[in-house]
């Protein structure tokens, strides 16, 4: 963990985009709030100008690649894409070489995540061993272990096998642990498939990925959560069908909870006309009218929480025919930006509602304590400090991540994270990280 | 030996238009073009003892309508039948590179074929000579004639290979910026052949040579 | 016309003439005794081949050399992810040779276009996956066109593996733009997702295709090879009830039109999609296919390749 920090006095900021106030973050926790506040003598003094106060950033769903990849990014440098984008947490997928499916491996992505100091890291943990869908992980252990473990996922493969599923559901349980699913029923969508099922993958020739292998998992999974009074989480809700199996679930007062990722709220599969891999995700891009159920189940709370899914790619892996290219696409510091043109520039979020999706429940479906708290005195200072007048231009270059793959290079986005508190320790300002060194020499 | 064009008087046959070509001056009207084909025909029977033998190789696409007419009125003068083709000279251009590719014209061997025949190779205007040294090489393509002779409606001059015609209608002393088109009835308006200057939108008959 | 030929979908009505009038000339030279033509002498082609195809590289060969180009054969299988270099490396690498023109054949939908934007040359497709394959369409109107005649308002079946079929997304593209009528048939597991937006009338009964009944008379019909692999991915029961339904048996042989040709783009699966009695009947034109890709190709080779340094003039000439 990172040392004690220095003083932060916030001025003219607005918690969750309400009135103008200041913010006196001191000892990692918010000390004081109100008008013309005294600055104590050590402290750093921020002017807001009016910028908007949030708490900072949860992800639900952060590929890593450490160990394994560290070509395409590592815990630091995910950490830092991290803190630029706004975030004070990030969950850091399973699918590592060796895969995150033992205590010893969970508890290395924890201290590498505390050793850079930027975000915390919560490990994911496989629920299968070696991400294989035949033999369930050490859960417990992980769970148990230093990096406290509470969501597990086999993300990248979907836990097809419906009495592995089963067992895993109900085996999780006493940990207060959650099943995070990438629903991808793989005989109706094999790896090779990689765009949408329609008249896009029909004109390209690409196979199609059909929504029904996504809506006929999360249909079997919500019974199968509700028959073991387990708790499920759908990772990267893709279709209308899964927003309606889910807002069905939830009337139904099964305990589930969904994501979305921010190119599913914006991007939609008719970019995959030329065929350039940076479009290639998993599940892959959708037709407007999934675009905009994506956006209506997240305005109205069907869909829990927006996760990145950010998946750093090499260039080389990328560089390929469509079909033969890695799938994933770097999300992190264009998280917010996405965000907020596809639902706060649309008036189907307001601030509080963006907090909501992106820190606060994201950090109770994680069980993350000290995040996605309100902006009170005495709560720990995880904040996000938003211009959300301000524009930029997606340069993949001037990107953290190790990769390139955005694939919102060259586009303007809206809003701008001025900066970043961990604890009260500024973790990233003026679109620079703040090194804990640094921090201490301030 | 070139035959010598009619050198009429010409002022009754300059005009001006201002057609999409700009400025253009008109210096072979329908009835000229037709006394100048007679002319063609008739030297054709001479220089070839009544025909024998001879063979007419039109040059798509304008070279190929004359060569039809030609042999229509050798037919009418000396009551032979000469063999009648086509040779497109597209694919044995050395100028596509440069120029850019074209559709290609037909090519039309004669019933009996070439071999140990007299061909005489008919185009519209000669010009470089760089058609001309296609067709060359286009028909050894073909067979092996015993000779080959070239006639065309028009010799601008300007040539860039040591090639000559045998047969020509009209020598026509041009500047090399400017350009002689030639106009039949079977795909034109009218008979017709004048000169328009390189404002010209796009190139023509006088031009790809 | 553009530099690269990807897609059926980049010619022109007026293009696709050009090459196929120009193909005209080329098949009358393959008939000459001497059939070399100096057009494309000290052009470099290049047939990168990432999966075998020995029917279309020999074909584009043929064409390449009888133009007098440098034809140069390189089998790129395996060569890209599964040894770690990205396509970019090979695509690059070759080009780098001084290639004039790059004739690629790969077995991942949209590759050959993803190649067009790393190298400078002109890229030709030979088959990217399950997406096109322009110069078999090219191939397959040129030989319908030398039967019976122009295409324009004439109706063609396309018949099998559609989803699958590059040869089928070319040919609907092509003779849509060729003025012709398509109906492709295929049972329901084999149709392209989204094929209602396709340009062509669909049927699942072949029988009353033949007949007329679904989209008016027949006037040829062109049968696609069915992968035998596709049974076990469950598209269709077995090869018995295949060629049963839609298989160009004897029996259907007799629905279609008696002048109405029939075209397989080969290797034919006899016994299963075609019989051989539709395969070596009169009707038949499945050998002058082979023969029409040659010409074609040539023809294609001749319009990307001999004007390279200028762009192409205006195709017609105007009368003054």
């Amino acid at each position: 963990m990172t040392g004690p920090s220095a003083a932060v006095l916030l001025r003219n900021a607005r918690p969750f985009g309400g009135a103008v106030t200041d913010v006196l973050l001191t000892g990692g926790v918010i000390a004081e709030i109100g008008s013309k506040l005294e600055a104590p003598g050590d402290a750093e003094v921020l002017d807001g100008g009016g910028a908007i106060l949030l708490p900072a950033f949860v992800d639900l769903h952060t590929h890593l690649r450490e160990p394994g990849r560290e070509d395409a990014e590592t815990v630091e440098s995910g950490s830092a894409a991290g803190a630029l984008g706004g975030y004070g947490c990030l969950h850091a997928m399973a699918n590592t070489d060796p895969v995150a499916d033992t205590v010893e491996i969970v508890e290395q992505v924890a201290r590498l995540g505390r050793h850079a100091g930027l975000v915390d890291v919560r490990p994911v943990g496989a629920v299968s061993k070696g991400l294989a869908g035949e033999q369930l992980a050490e859960i417990g252990n992980m769970a148990r272990s230093a990096a406290a473990v509470r969501i597990f996922s086999d993300d990248g493969h979907c836990v097809s096998d419906a009495r592995l599923m089963r067992r895993a559901l109900e085996y999780l349980k006493p940990f207060d642990g959650v099943l995070a699913q990438h629903a991808q029923d793989p005989r109706l969508a094999d790896s090779s498939c990689c765009a949408h099922e329609g008249e896009i993958s029909g004109r390209l020739g690409l196979p199609g990925w059909p929504a029904v292998a996504e809506e006929s998992v999360i249909a079997r999974d919500v019974m199968l959560t509700e028959h073991t009074g387990s708790r499920l989480h759908v990772c990267h809700v893709s279709t209308a069908g899964s927003v309606e199996v889910i807002r069905w679930a939830k009337s139904r007062g099964i305990q589930v909870t969904a994501e979305v990722t921010p190119h599913h709220l914006l991007l939609t599969c008719d970019l995959l006309a030329g065929y350039d891999p940076v479009y290639k995700v998993n599940p892959p891009l959708r037709p407007a009218e999934d675009v905009a159920a994506l956006r209506a189940g997240l305005a109205d709370g069907t869909i829990d929480a927006v996760a990145t899914d950010h998946a750093p790619h090499a260039t080389h892996d990328k560089d390929h025919a469509f079909g033969d290219a890695a799938f994933g696409m770097l999300g992190l510091q264009t998280a917010l930006g996405v965000v907020v043109e596809a639902m706060i520039n649309t008036d189907l979020l307001d601030w509080a509602g963006l907090a909501d999706r992106m820190s606060i429940r994201p950090a109770r479906i994680g069980r993350v304590g000290e995040h996605g708290r309100p902006i009170v005195v005495g709560e720990p200072a995880n904040l996000t400090l938003v211009d959300p007048d301000a524009s930029w231009l997606v340069d993949p270059d001037q990107l953290a991540s190790l990769s390139r793959n955005t694939p919102f290079a060259g586009r303007i986005l809206p809003a701008r994270v001025l900066a970043t508190f961990l604890r009260g320790r500024t973790t990233s300002r003026d679109g620079r990280i703040v090194t804990p060194d640094e921090q201490v020499l301030v | 030996m070139p035959a010598q064009s009619n050198s009429r008087p010409s002022s009754r046959h300059i005009t001006t238009s201002s057609s999409t070509y700009g400025d253009s001056k008109t210096v072979l009207h329908a009835d000229d073009v037709a006394r100048v084909l007679d002319r063609i025909a008739h030297q054709i029977l001479e220089k070839t003892r009544g025909g024998a033998d001879v063979v007419l190789l039109g040059i798509p696409t304008r070279g190929a309508y004359l060569a039809d007419r030609l042999a229509a009125r050798i037919r009418a003068f000396g009551s032979v039948d000469v063999g009648l083709g086509m040779l497109d000279v597209t694919l044995h251009r050395d100028d596509l590179r440069t120029r850019g590719v074209r559709p290609l014209g037909k090519t039309i061997e004669p019933a009996g074929g070439i071999d140990g025949k007299l061909v005489i190779l008919v185009d519209d205007v000669l010009f470089s000579g760089r058609t001309a040294r296609a067709a060359l090489d286009a028909l050894n393509d073909l067979g092996r004639p015993r000779s080959v002779q070239l006639a065309v409606l028009v010799d601008r001059g300007h040539r860039e290979l040591p090639i000559r015609a045998d047969y020509v209608g009209k020598n026509l002393p041009t500047a090399r910026e400017e350009q002689v088109k030639v106009s039949l009835s079977e795909i034109d308006d009218e008979d017709s052949v004048y000169i328009a200057m390189k404002s010209a939108p796009r190139s023509e008959s006088g031009q790809p040579e | 016309m553009s530099r690269n030929l990807l897609s059926a979908a980049d010619l022109s009505a007026p293009e696709a003439q050009i090459i196929l009038d120009s193909a005209e000339q080329m098949y009358a030279i393959q008939s000459r005794q001497v059939k070399k033509l100096p057009t494309l002498r000290g052009r470099t082609v290049v047939n990168l081949f990432f999966e075998d195809s020995t029917r279309t590289r020999s074909s584009f060969e043929i064409a390449g050399k009888w133009l007098s180009a440098d034809v140069i054969n390189i089998s790129a299988k395996g060569s890209s992810v599964s040894k770690g270099e990205s396509l970019r490396d090979t695509a690059l690498t070759v080009a780098a040779m001084g290639v004039d023109a790059l004739v690629v054949r790969h077995a991942t939908s949209g590759a050959v276009q993803r190649i067009t934007e790393w190298v400078d040359c002109s890229v030709v497709n030979a088959g990217d996956g399950t997406h096109e394959h322009p110069t078999q369409a090219l191939l397959d109107a040129f030989s319908l066109r030398r039967r019976i005649g122009d295409l324009a308002g004439r109706h063609v079946v396309i018949v099998g593996d559609l989803t699958h079929s590059r040869v089928a997304r070319s040919n609907v593209l092509l003779l849509h733009t060729l003025g012709a009528d398509v109906t492709l048939v295929a049972p329901p597991t084999l149709m392209p997702a989204g094929v209602a937006s396709w340009n062509c009338a669909t049927s699942w009964d072949l029988d009353a295709t033949l007949s007329g009944e679904v989209n008016g008379v027949v006037d040829a019909v062109m049968m696609l090879r069915v992968q035998r692999e596709r049974m076990s991915g469950g598209y269709f029961p077995t090869e018995r009830e295949y060629a049963i339904s839609y298989g160009l048996n004897p029996r259907r042989l007799k629905l279609l039109p008696k002048d109405a040709p029939i075209l397989h783009p080969g290797p034919m699966n006899r016994g299963l999609e075609i019989s051989s009695a539709a395969a070596d009947g009169d009707r038949s034109i499945v050998l002058d296919q082979v023969k029409s890709g040659v010409a074609v190709r040539m023809s294609v080779l001749y319009h990307l390749l001999a004007g390279v340094d200028q762009p192409a003039p205006v195709l017609e000439e105007v009368s003054p």
